[in-house]
Protein backbone atom coordinates (compact mmCIF):
# COMPACT_ATOMS: atom_id res chain seq x y z
CA UNK A 1 0.00 0.00 0.00
CA UNK A 2 1.88 2.93 1.26
CA UNK A 3 5.88 3.61 1.36
CA UNK A 4 7.67 1.52 4.37
CA UNK A 5 4.12 0.92 5.71
CA UNK A 6 5.14 -1.17 8.84
CA UNK A 7 7.80 1.66 9.52
CA UNK A 8 4.76 4.51 9.44
CA UNK A 9 2.29 2.37 12.05
CA UNK A 10 5.19 1.84 14.40
CA UNK A 11 5.85 5.55 14.81
CA UNK A 12 2.60 6.68 14.49
CA UNK A 13 1.80 4.29 17.14
CA UNK A 14 4.32 5.65 19.39
CA UNK A 15 3.38 8.83 19.10
CA UNK A 16 -0.42 8.12 19.65
CA UNK A 17 0.18 6.37 23.08
CA UNK A 18 2.17 9.29 24.00
CA UNK A 19 -1.12 11.36 23.12
CA UNK A 20 -3.12 9.25 24.88
CA UNK A 21 -1.10 9.06 28.06
CA UNK A 22 -0.54 12.28 28.10
CA UNK A 23 -3.85 13.37 27.77
CA UNK A 24 -5.35 11.17 30.30
CA UNK A 25 -2.90 11.88 32.61
CA UNK A 26 -2.73 15.64 32.42
CA UNK A 27 -6.76 15.84 32.29
CA UNK A 28 -6.98 13.77 35.59
CA UNK A 29 -4.57 16.85 36.69
CA UNK A 30 -7.28 19.09 35.22
CA UNK A 31 -10.26 17.04 37.19
CA UNK A 32 -8.45 17.64 40.51
CA UNK A 33 -7.50 21.23 39.50
CA UNK A 34 -10.92 21.67 38.58
CA UNK A 35 -12.67 20.66 41.50
CA UNK A 36 -10.26 22.53 43.69
CA UNK A 37 -11.45 25.51 41.83
CA UNK A 38 -15.25 24.78 41.97
CA UNK A 39 -14.81 24.27 45.98
CA UNK A 40 -13.35 27.54 46.09
CA UNK A 41 -15.99 29.23 43.93
CA UNK A 42 -18.97 28.46 46.38
CA UNK A 43 -17.08 28.93 49.40
CA UNK A 44 -18.04 31.12 51.67
CA UNK A 45 -14.59 32.77 51.92
CA UNK A 46 -14.16 35.73 50.05
CA UNK A 47 -10.18 35.26 49.53
CA UNK A 48 -10.88 31.61 47.88
CA UNK A 49 -13.10 33.01 45.61
CA UNK A 50 -11.12 35.66 44.52
CA UNK A 51 -8.10 33.27 43.81
CA UNK A 52 -9.97 31.05 41.95
CA UNK A 53 -11.00 33.57 40.00
CA UNK A 54 -8.11 34.59 39.22
CA UNK A 55 -6.72 31.60 38.24
CA UNK A 56 -9.65 31.22 35.62
CA UNK A 57 -8.99 34.27 34.71
CA UNK A 58 -5.50 33.65 33.60
CA UNK A 59 -5.14 30.11 32.42
CA UNK A 60 -8.94 31.01 30.37
CA UNK A 61 -7.66 33.85 28.13
CA UNK A 62 -3.91 33.29 27.68
CA UNK A 63 -3.09 30.62 24.93
CA UNK A 64 -1.93 27.22 25.58
CA UNK A 65 0.91 27.22 23.92
CA UNK A 66 1.90 30.39 25.91
CA UNK A 67 1.39 28.64 29.05
CA UNK A 68 3.68 26.22 27.61
CA UNK A 69 6.50 28.18 26.69
CA UNK A 70 6.28 30.24 29.96
CA UNK A 71 6.64 27.05 31.33
CA UNK A 72 9.27 25.54 29.50
CA UNK A 73 11.30 28.48 28.83
CA UNK A 74 10.26 31.09 31.62
CA UNK A 75 10.27 28.43 34.57
CA UNK A 76 13.88 26.77 34.40
CA UNK A 77 15.41 30.90 34.36
CA UNK A 78 13.58 31.26 38.09
CA UNK A 79 15.46 28.11 39.16
CA UNK A 80 12.24 25.47 38.30
CA UNK A 81 14.23 22.60 35.94
CA UNK A 82 11.89 19.64 34.50
CA UNK A 83 11.78 17.40 31.42
CA UNK A 84 9.06 19.03 28.60
CA UNK A 85 7.06 16.12 29.35
CA UNK A 86 6.63 17.09 32.75
CA UNK A 87 5.81 20.86 31.34
CA UNK A 88 3.54 18.98 29.15
CA UNK A 89 1.34 17.16 31.64
CA UNK A 90 1.04 20.38 33.78
CA UNK A 91 0.31 22.90 31.10
CA UNK A 92 -2.35 21.11 29.75
CA UNK A 93 -3.44 20.02 33.11
CA UNK A 94 -3.45 23.48 34.35
CA UNK A 95 -4.89 24.74 31.45
CA UNK A 96 -8.15 22.65 30.59
CA UNK A 97 -8.60 22.32 34.68
CA UNK A 98 -9.68 26.25 34.36
CA UNK A 99 -12.45 25.09 31.60
CA UNK A 100 -13.06 21.82 34.07
CA UNK A 101 -13.86 23.97 37.36
CA UNK A 102 -15.81 26.46 34.79
CA UNK A 103 -17.83 23.67 34.03
CA UNK A 104 -18.54 21.90 36.99
CA UNK A 105 -19.65 25.51 38.67
CA UNK A 106 -22.10 25.25 35.69
CA UNK A 107 -23.01 21.97 36.80
CA UNK A 108 -23.72 23.16 40.12
CA UNK A 109 -25.99 25.99 39.66
CA UNK A 110 -27.83 23.42 37.34
CA UNK A 111 -28.74 21.82 40.68
CA UNK A 112 -31.77 22.99 42.72
CA UNK A 113 -31.51 25.30 45.81
CA UNK A 114 -33.43 22.95 47.74
CA UNK A 115 -31.11 20.28 47.39
CA UNK A 116 -28.67 22.36 49.29
CA UNK A 117 -31.58 23.70 51.39
CA UNK A 118 -32.45 19.77 52.46
CA UNK A 119 -28.85 19.30 52.87
CA UNK A 120 -28.03 21.80 55.44
CA UNK A 121 -31.61 21.51 57.43
CA UNK A 122 -30.67 17.69 58.13
CA UNK A 123 -27.19 18.99 59.99
CA UNK A 124 -25.08 18.93 56.96
CA UNK A 125 -21.82 20.95 57.33
CA UNK A 126 -21.01 23.33 54.11
CA UNK A 127 -18.18 20.75 52.86
CA UNK A 128 -20.23 17.32 53.66
CA UNK A 129 -23.47 19.17 51.92
CA UNK A 130 -20.90 19.86 48.94
CA UNK A 131 -19.44 16.52 48.76
CA UNK A 132 -22.66 14.28 49.72
CA UNK A 133 -25.28 16.15 47.54
CA UNK A 134 -24.33 18.72 45.66
CA UNK A 135 -20.70 17.59 43.88
CA UNK A 136 -22.05 14.39 43.07
CA UNK A 137 -25.02 15.56 40.96
CA UNK A 138 -23.30 18.70 39.80
CA UNK A 139 -20.66 16.31 38.32
CA UNK A 140 -23.28 13.49 36.89
CA UNK A 141 -25.30 16.65 34.97
CA UNK A 142 -22.21 17.85 33.06
CA UNK A 143 -20.55 14.27 32.43
CA UNK A 144 -21.14 14.85 28.28
CA UNK A 145 -19.30 18.65 28.29
CA UNK A 146 -16.89 17.33 30.98
CA UNK A 147 -16.29 14.95 27.67
CA UNK A 148 -15.87 17.36 25.23
CA UNK A 149 -12.95 19.07 27.55
CA UNK A 150 -11.13 15.54 27.27
CA UNK A 151 -11.56 15.31 23.04
CA UNK A 152 -10.36 19.05 22.87
CA UNK A 153 -8.00 18.31 25.47
CA UNK A 154 -6.80 15.14 22.99
CA UNK A 155 -6.49 17.85 19.92
CA UNK A 156 -4.53 20.37 22.04
CA UNK A 157 -1.94 17.94 23.64
CA UNK A 158 -0.83 18.29 19.62
CA UNK A 159 0.41 21.73 20.94
CA UNK A 160 3.21 19.80 23.47
CA UNK A 161 5.28 19.15 20.17
CA UNK A 162 6.46 22.52 20.47
CA UNK A 163 8.31 21.75 23.30
CA UNK A 164 9.30 18.82 22.03
CA UNK A 165 7.10 16.09 23.34
CA UNK A 166 7.03 13.69 20.32
CA UNK A 167 3.67 12.87 20.59
CA UNK A 168 1.38 11.75 17.21
CA UNK A 169 1.53 15.21 15.64
CA UNK A 170 4.70 15.36 15.69
CA UNK A 171 5.85 12.03 14.72
CA UNK A 172 3.78 12.70 11.40
CA UNK A 173 5.41 15.90 11.20
CA UNK A 174 9.07 13.53 11.54
CA UNK A 175 7.75 11.61 8.95
CA UNK A 176 6.97 14.02 6.35
CA UNK A 177 10.07 15.54 6.80
CA UNK A 178 11.86 12.28 6.72
CA UNK A 179 15.96 13.12 5.56
CA UNK A 180 15.05 10.01 3.27
CA UNK A 181 11.87 10.69 1.82
CA UNK A 182 10.87 6.86 2.72
CA UNK A 183 7.22 7.34 3.55
CA UNK A 184 4.54 8.56 1.56
CA UNK A 185 3.13 12.36 2.69
CA UNK A 186 -0.91 10.90 2.22
CA UNK A 187 -0.03 7.79 4.01
CA UNK A 188 1.18 9.79 6.58
CA UNK A 189 -1.66 12.10 6.57
CA UNK A 190 -4.37 9.73 6.39
CA UNK A 191 -2.91 7.35 9.33
CA UNK A 192 -2.47 10.78 11.36
CA UNK A 193 -6.28 11.24 10.61
CA UNK A 194 -7.13 7.97 11.45
CA UNK A 195 -5.13 7.78 14.28
CA UNK A 196 -6.94 11.09 16.28
CA UNK A 197 -10.21 10.00 15.45
CA UNK A 198 -9.64 6.51 16.89
CA UNK A 199 -8.36 8.18 20.35
CA UNK A 200 -11.76 10.34 19.77
CA UNK A 201 -14.19 7.67 19.26
CA UNK A 202 -12.53 5.43 21.91
CA UNK A 203 -12.61 8.05 24.57
CA UNK A 204 -16.27 8.90 23.42
CA UNK A 205 -17.01 5.43 24.05
CA UNK A 206 -15.61 5.38 27.46
CA UNK A 207 -16.82 8.77 28.30
CA UNK A 208 -20.50 7.34 27.50
CA UNK A 209 -19.56 4.45 29.13
CA UNK A 210 -18.78 6.35 32.71
CA UNK A 211 -22.16 8.54 31.89
CA UNK A 212 -24.49 5.04 31.53
CA UNK A 213 -22.82 3.78 34.98
CA UNK A 214 -23.28 6.66 36.88
CA UNK A 215 -26.85 7.54 35.83
CA UNK A 216 -30.00 7.70 38.41
CA UNK A 217 -33.34 7.93 37.64
CA UNK A 218 -34.05 11.58 37.14
CA UNK B 1 -52.01 21.11 77.36
CA UNK B 2 -51.75 20.44 80.75
CA UNK B 3 -49.86 23.01 82.59
CA UNK B 4 -46.95 21.95 84.44
CA UNK B 5 -43.86 24.40 86.03
CA UNK B 6 -42.86 26.67 83.93
CA UNK B 7 -40.06 25.40 81.51
CA UNK B 8 -37.69 26.51 78.20
CA UNK B 9 -39.76 27.02 75.43
CA UNK B 10 -38.91 24.88 72.86
CA UNK B 11 -38.89 27.80 70.53
CA UNK B 12 -38.68 31.75 71.21
CA UNK B 13 -38.65 34.34 68.99
CA UNK B 14 -38.63 37.60 70.09
CA UNK B 15 -38.59 41.06 68.31
CA UNK B 16 -37.54 39.63 64.92
CA UNK B 17 -37.70 41.95 61.75
CA UNK B 18 -36.94 41.14 58.32
CA UNK B 19 -36.11 42.76 55.14
CA UNK B 20 -35.89 41.40 51.27
CA UNK B 21 -34.84 44.64 49.96
CA UNK B 22 -37.46 47.14 50.36
CA UNK B 23 -39.83 44.65 52.10
CA UNK B 24 -40.73 44.72 55.35
CA UNK B 25 -41.40 40.67 55.39
CA UNK B 26 -41.06 40.05 59.51
CA UNK B 27 -42.48 42.82 61.64
CA UNK B 28 -41.28 42.89 65.34
CA UNK B 29 -42.97 39.26 65.72
CA UNK B 30 -42.76 37.59 69.11
CA UNK B 31 -43.43 33.87 69.07
CA UNK B 32 -43.13 30.98 71.36
CA UNK B 33 -43.60 27.67 70.76
CA UNK B 34 -43.81 25.35 73.58
CA UNK B 35 -42.33 21.68 74.07
CA UNK B 36 -44.96 19.32 72.41
CA UNK B 37 -47.42 21.86 71.09
CA UNK B 38 -48.26 22.28 67.20
CA UNK B 39 -48.43 25.79 66.44
CA UNK B 40 -49.75 26.14 62.90
CA UNK B 41 -48.94 28.85 60.88
CA UNK B 42 -51.77 30.25 58.37
CA UNK B 43 -51.89 33.60 56.45
CA UNK B 44 -52.52 35.01 52.78
CA UNK B 45 -49.32 34.51 50.48
CA UNK B 46 -46.83 36.71 50.64
CA UNK B 47 -47.51 37.69 54.89
CA UNK B 48 -44.20 36.12 55.83
CA UNK B 49 -45.27 32.59 57.72
CA UNK B 50 -43.18 30.75 55.30
CA UNK B 51 -39.91 33.20 56.33
CA UNK B 52 -41.11 32.97 59.70
CA UNK B 53 -40.71 28.99 59.72
CA UNK B 54 -37.19 29.08 58.10
CA UNK B 55 -35.64 31.40 60.34
CA UNK B 56 -36.32 29.01 62.78
CA UNK B 57 -33.28 27.14 61.41
CA UNK B 58 -31.85 30.07 59.78
CA UNK B 59 -32.25 28.95 56.61
CA UNK B 60 -33.32 32.67 56.44
CA UNK B 61 -31.42 35.46 58.49
CA UNK B 62 -33.01 37.80 60.69
CA UNK B 63 -31.97 41.65 60.69
CA UNK B 64 -33.03 42.16 64.07
CA UNK B 65 -34.52 40.19 67.37
CA UNK B 66 -33.72 37.00 68.64
CA UNK B 67 -34.61 33.58 68.24
CA UNK B 68 -33.55 30.48 70.60
CA UNK B 69 -34.29 27.01 70.28
CA UNK B 70 -34.59 24.94 73.51
CA UNK B 71 -32.93 27.83 75.23
CA UNK B 72 -30.12 27.84 73.42
CA UNK B 73 -29.93 30.99 70.26
CA UNK B 74 -29.00 30.17 67.09
CA UNK B 75 -25.36 29.85 66.05
CA UNK B 76 -24.75 32.42 63.24
CA UNK B 77 -22.77 29.93 60.85
CA UNK B 78 -20.28 26.68 60.75
CA UNK B 79 -20.11 23.45 63.08
CA UNK B 80 -22.60 25.12 65.71
CA UNK B 81 -25.16 26.15 63.33
CA UNK B 82 -24.88 22.48 61.74
CA UNK B 83 -25.39 20.77 64.98
CA UNK B 84 -28.40 22.89 66.04
CA UNK B 85 -29.83 22.13 62.26
CA UNK B 86 -29.69 18.36 63.17
CA UNK B 87 -31.91 18.90 65.63
CA UNK B 88 -34.15 20.95 63.79
CA UNK B 89 -36.68 18.76 61.38
CA UNK B 90 -38.06 20.61 58.04
CA UNK B 91 -40.29 19.56 55.42
CA UNK B 92 -40.06 21.53 52.45
CA UNK B 93 -42.69 22.45 50.09
CA UNK B 94 -40.99 20.62 47.09
CA UNK B 95 -39.98 17.23 49.05
CA UNK B 96 -36.00 18.27 47.98
CA UNK B 97 -35.57 14.88 48.36
CA UNK B 98 -31.94 14.09 47.57
CA UNK B 99 -32.45 13.03 43.81
CA UNK B 100 -29.39 11.10 43.77
CA UNK B 101 -29.92 8.93 46.48
CA UNK B 102 -32.47 6.22 47.11
CA UNK B 103 -35.42 6.65 49.32
CA UNK B 104 -33.07 4.58 52.05
CA UNK B 105 -29.86 6.71 50.98
CA UNK B 106 -31.92 9.73 51.67
CA UNK B 107 -33.13 8.70 55.35
CA UNK B 108 -29.79 7.72 56.73
CA UNK B 109 -27.53 10.24 55.04
CA UNK B 110 -28.35 12.66 57.76
CA UNK B 111 -27.86 9.87 60.75
CA UNK B 112 -24.78 8.48 59.24
CA UNK B 113 -22.72 11.71 58.42
CA UNK B 114 -23.81 13.85 61.71
CA UNK B 115 -24.87 11.34 64.33
CA UNK B 116 -22.32 9.21 62.89
CA UNK B 117 -24.56 6.73 63.98
CA UNK B 118 -23.25 2.93 62.03
CA UNK B 119 -24.92 2.46 58.81
CA UNK B 120 -26.69 -1.39 59.62
CA UNK B 121 -28.23 0.61 62.69
CA UNK B 122 -29.52 4.12 60.38
CA UNK B 123 -30.77 1.46 57.99
CA UNK B 124 -33.02 -0.03 60.12
CA UNK B 125 -34.24 2.65 61.99
CA UNK B 126 -34.75 4.34 58.75
CA UNK B 127 -36.61 1.20 57.53
CA UNK B 128 -38.96 1.77 60.61
CA UNK B 129 -39.63 5.07 59.58
CA UNK B 130 -40.62 4.15 56.40
CA UNK B 131 -43.02 1.47 57.76
CA UNK B 132 -44.38 4.09 59.71
CA UNK B 133 -45.04 6.23 57.37
CA UNK B 134 -46.66 3.62 55.12
CA UNK B 135 -43.48 3.49 52.32
CA UNK B 136 -41.75 0.29 53.58
CA UNK B 137 -41.86 -1.15 49.73
CA UNK B 138 -39.74 1.62 48.30
CA UNK B 139 -36.97 1.82 50.25
CA UNK B 140 -34.61 1.13 47.15
CA UNK B 141 -36.04 3.63 44.71
CA UNK B 142 -35.03 6.88 43.71
CA UNK B 143 -37.22 9.98 44.50
CA UNK B 144 -38.15 10.65 41.42
CA UNK B 145 -39.99 7.17 40.93
CA UNK B 146 -42.02 8.55 43.32
CA UNK B 147 -45.36 10.43 43.34
CA UNK B 148 -45.77 13.33 45.54
CA UNK B 149 -47.30 12.54 48.36
CA UNK B 150 -44.79 9.64 49.05
CA UNK B 151 -41.70 11.55 47.91
CA UNK B 152 -43.47 14.03 51.32
CA UNK B 153 -43.90 11.23 53.31
CA UNK B 154 -40.21 10.50 52.62
CA UNK B 155 -38.81 13.75 53.54
CA UNK B 156 -40.78 13.41 56.81
CA UNK B 157 -39.19 9.85 57.93
CA UNK B 158 -35.87 11.82 56.35
CA UNK B 159 -36.63 14.66 59.18
CA UNK B 160 -37.51 12.30 61.89
CA UNK B 161 -34.75 10.04 61.39
CA UNK B 162 -32.48 12.55 63.08
CA UNK B 163 -34.82 12.56 66.29
CA UNK B 164 -35.17 16.03 66.27
CA UNK B 165 -36.51 18.00 68.78
CA UNK B 166 -39.08 20.32 66.76
CA UNK B 167 -40.39 19.42 62.73
CA UNK B 168 -41.02 22.38 60.42
CA UNK B 169 -43.12 22.17 57.92
CA UNK B 170 -43.71 24.71 55.08
CA UNK B 171 -46.50 24.25 53.38
CA UNK B 172 -45.69 20.68 53.00
CA UNK B 173 -48.90 19.79 51.29
CA UNK B 174 -49.03 22.87 48.55
CA UNK B 175 -47.64 21.25 45.79
CA UNK B 176 -49.60 17.97 46.03
CA UNK B 177 -52.19 16.88 44.04
CA UNK B 178 -55.33 16.78 45.85
CA UNK B 179 -56.17 13.37 46.20
CA UNK B 180 -52.71 13.30 47.65
CA UNK B 181 -52.90 15.28 50.38
CA UNK B 182 -54.56 13.63 52.88
CA UNK B 183 -51.91 10.58 52.84
CA UNK B 184 -49.32 13.39 53.98
CA UNK B 185 -51.61 15.03 56.67
CA UNK B 186 -52.88 11.96 58.66
CA UNK B 187 -48.45 10.70 58.80
CA UNK B 188 -48.68 14.82 59.92
CA UNK B 189 -51.47 14.07 62.72
CA UNK B 190 -50.27 10.71 64.00
CA UNK B 191 -46.76 13.27 64.46
CA UNK B 192 -49.01 16.07 66.58
CA UNK B 193 -50.91 12.97 68.24
CA UNK B 194 -47.41 11.30 69.35
CA UNK B 195 -46.65 14.93 71.38
CA UNK B 196 -44.18 16.02 68.30
CA UNK B 197 -43.30 19.98 68.84
CA UNK B 198 -44.66 21.15 65.29
CA UNK B 199 -44.60 24.13 63.37
CA UNK B 200 -46.75 24.04 60.02
CA UNK B 201 -47.34 26.32 57.79
CA UNK B 202 -49.81 25.49 55.12
CA UNK B 203 -53.09 26.28 53.81
CA UNK B 204 -55.48 23.01 55.22
CA UNK B 205 -58.05 24.58 57.55
CA UNK B 206 -59.23 21.00 58.42
CA UNK B 207 -55.75 20.08 59.46
CA UNK B 208 -54.88 23.25 61.27
CA UNK B 209 -58.97 23.16 63.12
CA UNK B 210 -57.90 18.86 64.27
CA UNK B 211 -54.01 18.73 64.79
CA UNK B 212 -53.24 22.71 65.84
CA UNK B 213 -53.03 23.61 69.83
CA UNK B 214 -52.56 27.26 68.98
CA UNK B 215 -53.61 29.09 65.15
CA UNK B 216 -50.96 32.12 64.22
CA UNK B 217 -52.84 34.03 61.88
CA UNK B 218 -50.24 36.72 60.14
CA UNK B 219 -50.42 39.26 57.52
CA UNK B 220 -48.23 41.48 55.84
CA UNK B 221 -45.15 40.37 57.74
CA UNK B 222 -47.51 40.41 61.46
CA UNK B 223 -48.75 38.69 63.79
CA UNK B 224 -52.18 39.49 63.44
CA UNK B 225 -53.88 36.88 66.12
CA UNK B 226 -53.02 33.97 67.99
CA UNK B 227 -55.86 31.70 69.28
CA UNK B 228 -56.78 28.09 70.08
CA UNK B 229 -58.07 26.68 66.73
CA UNK B 230 -62.22 26.23 67.61
CA UNK B 231 -61.18 30.26 68.98
CA UNK B 232 -60.24 30.97 65.85
CA UNK B 233 -62.39 29.52 63.10
CA UNK B 234 -65.61 30.11 64.79
CA UNK B 235 -64.90 33.34 66.22
CA UNK B 236 -62.02 35.29 64.85
CA UNK B 237 -61.37 38.05 66.78
CA UNK B 238 -59.84 40.81 63.98
CA UNK B 239 -61.44 41.60 61.04
CA UNK B 240 -58.13 40.38 58.90
CA UNK B 241 -58.42 36.95 59.95
CA UNK B 242 -62.36 37.24 59.12
CA UNK B 243 -61.79 38.16 56.22
CA UNK B 244 -59.18 35.80 55.20
CA UNK B 245 -61.28 33.22 56.49
CA UNK B 246 -64.76 34.17 54.58
CA UNK B 247 -62.68 33.66 51.72
CA UNK B 248 -60.71 30.11 52.30
CA UNK B 249 -63.79 29.01 54.14
CA UNK B 250 -66.38 29.40 51.40
CA UNK B 251 -65.75 26.10 49.36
Amino acid sequence: MFDNFDLMVAALGAGAWTTVWVTLVSFTIALVIGMILVVMHVSPAWPARWAANAYTQLFRNVPLLAVLFIMYFGLPSVGIVADSWVWALVGLGMYTGAFVGETLRSGINSIPLGQAEAARSIGLTFSQSLSGVILPQAVRAVIPPLGSLLIALVKNSALVLAIGVTELTAQSRRLIEDNESRFDLWGVIIGVTVSYLLIAFALSYLVRLVERRTAFVR
Amino acid sequence: MEATQPKTPMVSISGVNKHFGDLHALKDIDLTVEDGEVVVLIGPSGSGKSTLCRTINRLETVDTGEITVAGKPLPAEGRALANLRADVGMVFQHFNLFAHLTVLQNITLGPIKVRRTPKAKAEARARQLLERVGLSDKADVFPSQLSGGQQQRVAIARGLAMDPKIMMFDEPTSALDPEMINEVLDVMQDLAREGMTMVVVTHEMGFARRAANRVVFMAEGQIVETAAPDEFFDNPQTERAQDFLSKVMTH
